[in-house]
């Protein structure tokens, strides 16, 4: 995997986007504003789900609405993300909080999952009710963590505390990122 | 940029807060994701009612039940921000006096401040169920604004 993580290193594009001077300070102020598209709205239905907003407006009624929105918001996220990687690949690929980042999305994506095939699927129930079931609100409590936890770990992937150029690190550290050390660094 | 506001400038990021976070290795990126959640919060009570001013998303409900409904989250996102981002300024305070980008946004904070508590506010509140000319204009001009106070924001870190 890290060779591939290199070879893509490599590429002519990666590089001109890494060493351009405005066009990559602009993909992430799109990946940060399009923050308060995606994640803002998706936080507006965990409230719902919650009884805590739009209490009077139906759930189904909020997700239908809303998700247009939200697989637009998603899709910039996805090409500008894939894009931040693209220019700074080893890095980021041996970041801890990248790898923290992508655990929770597919913990988000996995929440998605089952909200979707086992708590929607009796919606009619209780599409109207003001405070939806325990399942739906523990689906959006952990929609709300996971989401926080998503930003807080993203943020921090410009910092370089952890990386594996700066040594000595725990032992821990050095494994989670994937870091691969000279012999003389080993512990 | 009026020269003999920097000695200002310099008082704020002597403050006992500001040379807390600047002593510290995380409490400035802590602050700063605390800031982005906010942002998030802010930009999604903000497209809630802008969207249905623009006849686009929850189109069921009023107008003004949807901005009932976004007030709360609209003004407590407006509060985290504001106190994460003046907890920012002070620990770099005379860097932001140089940054242009710092000045767009501290000016057009209180535009777009006054504009959603005032005129956005009244006009959402006049309680049409389908979205106007003016309540259209009102959402843009709002999106505008906010989007302004953002992107300068990022824009900060960049110089």
């Amino acid at each position: 995997m890290l060779r591939l993580i290199e070879w893509l290193a490599a590429t002519h594009w990666s590089i001109a986007l890494h060493e351009s001077l405005y066009v990559y300070p602009l993909v992430e102020s799109v990946h940060v504003l399009t923050l308060g598209l995606f994640v803002g709205l998706a936080v507006m239905l965990d409230l719902r789900l919650l009884g805590l907003a739009l209490r009077r407006v139906p759930v189904s009624e909020v997700i239908a609405r809303l998700l247009p929105w939200e697989k637009a918001g998603f899709t910039i996220m996805v090409i500008t993300g894939g894009l931040l990687f693209y220019a700074i690949p080893v890095r980021t690929y041996q970041s801890v909080f990248f790898r923290a980042k992508v655990a929770m999305l597919l913990l988000a994506g996995l929440n998605v999952w089952v909200f979707h095939s086992r708590v929607e699927r009796r919606i009619a129930d209780w599409d109207v009710a003001p405070v939806p079931p325990r399942a739906a609100r523990i689906a959006a409590i952990a929609s709300l963590v996971l989401w926080a936890g998503i930003i807080v770990a993203g943020r921090m992937i410009a910092y370089n505390w952890f990386d594996c150029d700066i040594q000595p690190q725990p032992a821990f550290i050095n494994w989670a990122a994937g870091c691969v050390l000279p012999p003389h660094e080993l512990r | 940029m009026n020269t003999s506001l920097l000695p200002f400038f310099q008082w704020c990021e002597a403050t006992a807060i500001g040379h807390a976070i600047k002593a510290s290795p995380w409490l400035f990126p802590l602050i700063e994701a605390v800031h982005l959640l906010g942002l998030a919060t802010l930009g999604g009570s903000l497209l809630l009612l802008d969207l249905r001013m623009l006849g686009f998303g929850l189109r069921r409900s009023t107008i003004s039940e949807v901005e009932r409904e976004a007030r709360p989250w609209l003004l407590g996102s407006i509060v985290v921000m504001m106190v994460t981002g003046t907890a920012l300024f002070l620990s770099e305070s005379v860097k932001c006096y140089y940054s242009q980008p710092f000045w767009v946004k501290i000016t057009t904070i209180p535009v777009a401040l006054l504009f959603s508590l005032t005129v956005r506010q009244r006009v959402a509140r006049a309680g049409t169920s389908q979205p106007t000319g003016r309540s259209r204009g009102v959402a843009i001009v709002s999106l505008a604004l906010w989007l302004t106070v953002a992107a300068a924001g990022r824009w900060i870190g960049f110089s």
